[in-house]
């Protein structure tokens, strides 16, 4: 046979001159981002500066105040130390959720009554407000890491639960006939074409549940503020205190912590299955 | 008029390997499918089922797989060693052609030499030796069928089902898979049921072409067809050619009111 195969279809984009395309698409790319930046240091700097006076200026410190508090040297290590140990929770957070919402998954995945028994509950875990139920997860379980965690997994479990399950759930039907026309056992049918089908649906689950996970760290040293500072505490902290610069650069090293990690399993997931699944596609 | 005989194995002839009969499916939701179908399959034959889409044709396939029960009548397969090529390729998208044709023998736990060895095989029956590595993403749709069919070949199947396998295909590839598959019906020695709705690739392809009726399908007419094998892609702008297309057409009108 001489036929080749077709090219991926990443590629339909060649249609157009290719020198165009790249020098073009480039400064496409890059321009809009930077321009939503420059806008929005510019709407900060007008309100700062324009809109609030000087006594209520720390309402909204001007960006420059902000990166000068961020690296100070005090509250630089302060909000380095406390970035250490959020992190450390958001990983171990995640991790745990991870594990228990694919569980969770593959068990309802087994059969309908076990979804109809246990889903239930996802969906009540999605909707109950954890911040009510933050004070008494301290009560507890005591008022540090062990009671972190289990915030931030309540709060990063959902995603995991329900991509799971949909992934599993997304088969073909024809795929799955190829295995029961061998029958295959409910094992080998789950190992070796419901899991790996489900992978990419798991990937994006990560990927959200890993933006939770962030979130879920923050609130629970948030409302404790006992034990060793993470930046919940720090937000806390400078909150009560007025200190609205510090709190600025702790309220952006905290979003940057949820980019980078949600950055990263985008990453993982690309590498474990971008090789077969297209994710822009979905 | 007598069957026409393949020269393969023309002395087993005679051994039934499926048989249908009055056969009846009616889904829970009250529709009939299939209603008093009676067929026979034999070493050796190559029958093809043409009728209106959703007359069960299908339907027909899924029970003598077993993947659906019929509800009335008897259904007898004679062998265990069953192909079944779907509609779709239903590859798995994260192995490449290789691992995807071993899947099946790795299903039945075959040790890793053998289904090594089964598959490289098929991977050349089809013509696809040197695209072992390739994900089915990067593969055409002929392609992908291709390594669909030689998934079912690593099981050296006796009896071979066909789900209208080439009907996403263009015209062009779909000849050429013609071809093939009359070549490898000619050296494997499998007996077919093949289900389509293409009037020519049926009378191309089989020793017997089956016409069923709309809902519920009910088989109105068989017609021997007698070119000898290995076919001659050239049979296909005879006068006989189109004459038995013009009556397995004809009698697909007829049935369809």
């Amino acid at each position: 046979m001489t036929t080749t195969p077709p090219a991926p279809p990443k590629n339909r984009t060649l249609m157009r001159p290719a020198t165009v395309r790249t020098t073009k698409n480039r400064t496409a790319t890059w321009l809009p981002p930077i321009a939503v930046f420059a806008g929005v240091l510019a709407i900060w700097y007008a309100i700062s500066y324009l809109i609030l006076d000087e006594k209520r200026r720390f309402l909204m410190p001007p960006p420059h105040e902000v990166l000068a508090a961020f690296f100070d040297p005090k509250t630089f290590n302060e909000l380095v130390v406390a970035l250490g140990r959020t992190t450390f929770v958001a990983l171990i957070g995640l991790a745990v959720a991870i594990v228990i919402g694919v569980l969770w998954a593959i068990a309802m995945s087994q059969a309908k009554w076990v979804e109809r028994s246990l889903y239930p509950y996802a969906v009540v875990l999605q909707c109950i407000p954890i911040l009510a139920l933050v004070p008494l997860i301290g009560f507890w379980f005591g008022f540090d890491y062990p009671a972190r965690i289990i915030v931030c997994v309540m709060i990063a479990l959902f995603p995991m639960v329900s991509n799971t399950l949909f992934g599993l759930q997304s088969v073909d039907r024809g795929q799955r006939e190829l295995f029961q026309l061998q029958r295959a056992n409910r094992w080998t049918v789950l190992t070796k074409l419901e899991f790996p089908a489900a992978l990419p649906a798991i990937f994006a689950g990560m990927r959200i549940s890993a933006g939770l996970a962030v979130v879920g760290a923050i609130v629970g040293d948030f409302f404790f503020r006992r034990g060793d500072p993470g930046l919940g505490s720090l937000l806390s902290t400078y909150t009560s205190r007025l200190q609205s610069a510090e709190l600025f650069a702790a309220i952006i090293t905290a979003a940057l912590l949820g980019v980078a990690i949600f950055a990263i399993f985008g990453w993982i997931g690309k590498r474990v299955v971008g090789r077969w699944y297209d994710f822009s596609a979905s | 008029m007598s069957i026409a005989t393949p020269p393969v194995a023309p002395a087993t002839t005679t051994d039934q390997l499926l048989h249908f009969e009055d056969v009846a499916m009616t889904f829970p939701n009250g529709t009939t499918a299939l209603s008093g179908v009676s067929l026979t399959v034999n070493r050796g034959e190559f029958v093809t089922v043409v009728g209106p889409s959703g007359c069960g044709k299908s339907t027909l396939l899924r029970i003598a797989s077993g993947l659906t029960p019929a509800t009335e009548g008897v259904t007898q397969v004679d062998t265990s060693r069953i192909g079944y090529v779907f509609q779709d390729a239903t590859l798995l998208p994260w192995r490449d052609v290789q691992s995807n044709v071993e899947l099946l023998a790795e299903l039945n736990g075959k040790p890793k030499k053998d289904r090594q060895k089964t598959a490289k095989e098929a991977i050349d029956l089809v013509g696809l030796t040197g695209f072992e590595k390739h994900l089915p993403r990067t593969l055409s749709g002929g392609m992908k069928m291709r390594t669909s069919l030689a998934r079912s070949l690593t099981l050296d199947p006796e009896l071979f089902l066909f789900d209208e396998p080439f009907g996403a295909l263009d015209e062009i590839t779909r000849e050429r898979l013609n071809d093939e598959l009359i070549k490898l019906f000619t050296e494997q020695q499998f007996a077919g049921l093949f289900i389509t709705h293409s009037v020519s690739e049926a009378v191309y392809l089989s020793t017997k072409v089956v016409v069923m009726s709309g809902r519920p399908g009910k088989i109105v007419d068989e017609f021997p067809v007698e070119f000898p094998f290995p076919r001659d892609p050239d049979i296909r702008f005879t006068a006989e050619f189109a004459e038995l297309c013009g009556q397995v057409s004809h009698a697909l009108r007829e049935g369809h009111h």
